[in-house]
């Protein structure tokens, strides 16, 4: 069926997956040779994480063919998978963090062998000979939770490796990574590549890993938009092609120079967290946040709506103090909050889309003790109007809508509740290009209506795009303040990476 | 212009099938036994018969709607028939007629409301406050209040009421049994509060998703405090048209009545898992076990296949229910 080269070691052919009625994946060829590495780019909600779960058999796809060592399949599972070497090292990389360095390299090995005695120096000696293949030292007792994050990167690494694994899926590989580690890192992915193990990289800023590898794979709204040779691509070409258009996002230059201070953070701080954040922010603003996964991002977020409790520190509402920790008073001072995952926190999946608008309304619409339901009904509509979501129904479950589209659900709850303030965290995530470029007008358009807005995000060119000023949070604290104007994203990126 | 995503009549909702097992068991039940099942007799018993398990059913729906349980819902209803029952027995006495045993049935009612609001503040304070699992606390409390009624009365039965206690469960008007008014009331009162009350809507919603309606800023513990508190109200309604029925009150009658209740919220439609569940549902599941089981009843099947038959029902229910619970269950799961 297929021409199968000598060094081909997978080959995924014309795949197409659909989610009910979205189409994630059309008609994708993929192909992986021994010992490359490849860059699988693509923007949020372009379909990657879609194709690396079909590899990988936690998903199936509606169409196409997947070719390993020549050998056809309809699909996968995650045993098979396995079995013939793909090994997957996702963001958070999954390690138990309560075992040893050692024991949780030798874990998938020992699985695979169906041991059922627990052999201490069989599993001191897998992960010796994993580590040495790459080169590293570790030490094999250490726990998994008291080493770096860098190290808990090469463990997976290492897992991977004693599992035989002839491809390694790497998620997002740098995201956590300093520049320092970064370096380390391509170096033993040079040496997998000498040792026959082919790399894919996964990731939505691949500029630093561009120079290990041989092929570049960009997808974008579910189809392969470019690939070929990773000499031919550079990071702007790079990002042309994820966006596919030249985003010439140019925000209207706010003068804010003038306008009030609406919030004032003075002295926050919780312990393990983050300490010492001081920062103002005007109406009209748009702030931005931003930092690594573990920089104290998030926490400081819900602490602004009063999801985290802070110990110390005050947050004032137009020279008013805000209750901490309690996000009805929050609501009530006038600060909202787009959480970052929709689908857990943001949304009531099965629920319509007009109740998931109006619920934070429905105190606001009672006549004697009862809703007034057309008025609420009516409210709704207009909000669902106004940021144009595209729904056959609006009494439709509110999970049948499209990422972009159940975002706009989210922002529109809390506009219905006219916020003085709204925190928006990751606006953008997992929304497509089209959307997201929408999603930043209304961003824009509601700061030049007064809202004070922070972004938190580490999404460089959406931070470039719709803030004036970013902090750069590291290590629970404001490292930085840069100026989006004056900066741009490789500089940016370098700052997060250092 | 209706607020509700299910509530369109078609073939697919859980109540649109209920209605037509009520209907089919109704007529296979009259054919097979035509005068005596039509009798207005029997009609009549059926109607006494329900209510009181059917207003537990209205307890046990209202907290499924957030994704909790309420298993002291029969304790609750006999600690509350226990304490109305001593007073009535010690102050009024089985000889008070006219205004005197009046004014003290609506004493000894009132009482017993106030006891069953403040049992379910206490389960209330036990979900919300201190955030144990629902069906964990109410099952230590409603062993904790089948305890204090039993302490209350060394275990055995209160009896000897005035006569005037009788009426709320065996009297008629205008030839509607009074259980039966007192049911419709309830459920009527219920379906407005879940459909048509902020409180209500947020509380089908905190069941749809906890940790949205935590992000939407609705002030959870409120509302989990109000659910439990209705529940131990209804219970305690539930109590006095028990005690009225049986002319006395103890602290382990209607023992079976928390499983039907559990039963028949399930079988009504109402997700288990919280976020769903229509008061017609669970009418129509009431109807459908009532109808079924007199009709048995007048078949003279013996109670052990009665039971079999019942399992049997709603195994069926649920499995015809399945398609849309286990898209419930992975909403909930899955990420």
């Amino acid at each position: 069926m297929s021409k199968h080269d000598d060094d081909t070691f997978i080959e995924m052919k014309g795949i197409g997956k659909q989610y009910g009625g979205v189409t994630a994946l059309e008609d994708v060829d993929f192909r992986v040779k021994s010992g490359e590495a490849i860059c699988l780019a693509g923007e949020n909600g372009s379909g990657k994480s879609t194709l690396i779960k079909i590899l990988v058999g936690v998903e199936q796809p509606t169409s196409g063919q997947i070719f390993i060592d020549g050998k056809s399949y309809n699909h996968l599972n995650p045993r098979q998978a396995a079995a013939v070497g793909i090994s997957v090292i996702f963001q958070d990389f999954s390690l138990f963090s309560n075992l040893t360095v050692a024991e949780n390299i030798a874990f998938a090995t020992h699985l695979s062998e169906k041991k059922r005695l627990f052999d201490r120096s069989a599993t001191r000696r897998i992960a010796q000979e994993a580590l040495d293949r790459i080169g590293v030292e570790i030490d094999l007792d250490a726990r998994v939770e008291t080493i770096p994050v860098a190290h808990k990167q090469l463990v997976a690494i290492c897992r991977g490796l004693a599992s035989n694994a002839r491809l390694i899926i790497m998620d997002e590989p740098t995201t956590a990574l300093t520049g320092r580690e970064v370096q380390a890192l391509l170096r033993i992915i040079r040496k997998l590549k000498d040792s026959g193990i082919a790399v894919v990289f996964v990731s939505h800023k691949l500029a630093e890993v561009l120079e290990v590898c041989e092929e570049v794979f960009v997808l974008r709204n579910g189809t392969n938009v470019a690939d070929g040779p990773a000499c031919d691509f550079d990071a702007a070409s790079l990002t042309r092609h994820m966006t596919g258009r030249n985003i010439s996002e140019a925000k209207p230059p706010l003068n804010i120079d003038q306008a009030k201070n609406l919030l004032v953070v003075d002295q926050l701080g919780k312990l393990g967290a983050f300490e010492d954040i001081d920062f103002e922010l005007k109406e009209g603003e748009v702030l931005g946040i931003s930092g690594v996964l573990g920089s104290g991002r998030t926490a400081l977020a819900k602490a602004l709506f009063g999801l985290v409790a802070p110990d110390r520190g005050s947050i004032a509402l137009s020279g008013k103090n805000v209750a901490l920790g309690n996000p009805i008073a929050a609501t009530q001072a006038g600060i909202g909050y787009v959480p970052e995952d929709r689908l857990t926190e943001g949304l009531f999946l099965t629920q319509s889309i007009i109740r998931n608008v109006s619920v934070g309304r429905f105190d606001h619409h009672r006549s004697g003790g009862f809703l007034d339901l057309a008025s609420l009904v009516n409210e709704a509509r207009g909000w669902i109007e106004k940021l144009r979501i595209k729904a056959p129904d609006f009494e439709a479950e509110v999970k049948s809508l499209s990422g972009g589209n159940q975002q706009r659900v989210a922002l529109a709850r809390w506009l219905s509740q006219a916020p003085r303030v709204l925190v928006l965290n990751g606006p953008s995530v997992g929304v497509d290009v089209g959307s997201k470029a929408d999603i930043h007008a209304i961003i824009r358009e509601l700061a030049e209506s007064g809202i004070g807005i922070v972004v938190i995000s580490d999404d460089l060119p959406e931070l470039l795009a719709t803030c004036g000023r970013i902090l750069m949070m590291k290590d629970g604290r404001i490292d930085s303040i840069v100026m989006a104007e004056e900066t741009n994203e490789i500089e940016l990126a370098a700052k997060l990476a250092s | 212009m209706t607020l509700h995503l299910l509530t369109k009549q078609n073939a697919s909702t859980p109540e649109f099938r209920l209605a037509i097992i009520a209907i089919v068991v109704f007529i296979t039940m009259s054919a097979l036994s035509p005068d005596r099942f039509l009798s207005s007799q029997n009609i009549v018993s059926m109607a006494f018969q329900f209510p009181e398990f059917a207003i537990l059913a209205l307890a046990m729906t209202i907290t499924m709607m957030t994704g909790g349980i309420d298993l002291s819902v029969v304790g609750v209803a006999n600690l509350t028939a226990v304490i109305s029952a001593l007073i009535l027995v010690n102050f009024a006495g089985a000889d008070a007629t006219g205004m005197v045993a009046l004014l003290w049935l609506f004493a000894a009612f009132a009482s017993a409301v106030l006891v069953g609001a403040l049992s379910g503040l206490f389960n209330g304070i036990l979900v919300a406050r201190l955030g144990l699992p629902p069906i964990l606390a109410t099952l230590g409390s409603g062993l904790v209040f089948t305890g204090i009624a039993v302490a209350m009365t060394g275990g055995s039965a209160v009896m000897g009421f005035p006569d005037v206690v009788a009426w709320i469960g065996n009297a008629q008007v205008l030839l509607v049994p009074v259980p039966l008014i007192i049911f419709v009331l309830l459920a009527a009162a219920l379906h407005v509060i879940l459909t048509k009350t902020s409180f209500g809507l947020q509380a089908t919603m905190y069941g749809a998703n906890p940790l949205a309606a935590l992000f939407a800023a609705i002030d959870i513990n409120k509302l989990l405090i109000r659910v439990y508190v209705i529940s131990g109200v209804l219970s305690s309604i539930a109590g006095m048209v028990i005690m009225s029925r049986a002319n006395s009150a103890k602290a382990d009658y209607g023992s079976s009545y928390l499983l039907l209740a559990v039963l028949i919220a399930v079988l009504g439609g109402v997700n288990p898992y919280g976020g769903y569940g229509r008061v017609m549902g669970v009418v129509l599941a009431v109807l459908s076990m009532q109808f079924l089981s007199s009709g048995l009843n007048m078949l003279q099947v013996s109670n052990f296949a009665r039971e079999l038959i019942w399992g049997a029902l709603l195994i069926f229910v649920m499995v015809v229910n399945t398609a849309d619970w286990s898209r419930f269950g992975k909403a909930k799961s899955g990420y």
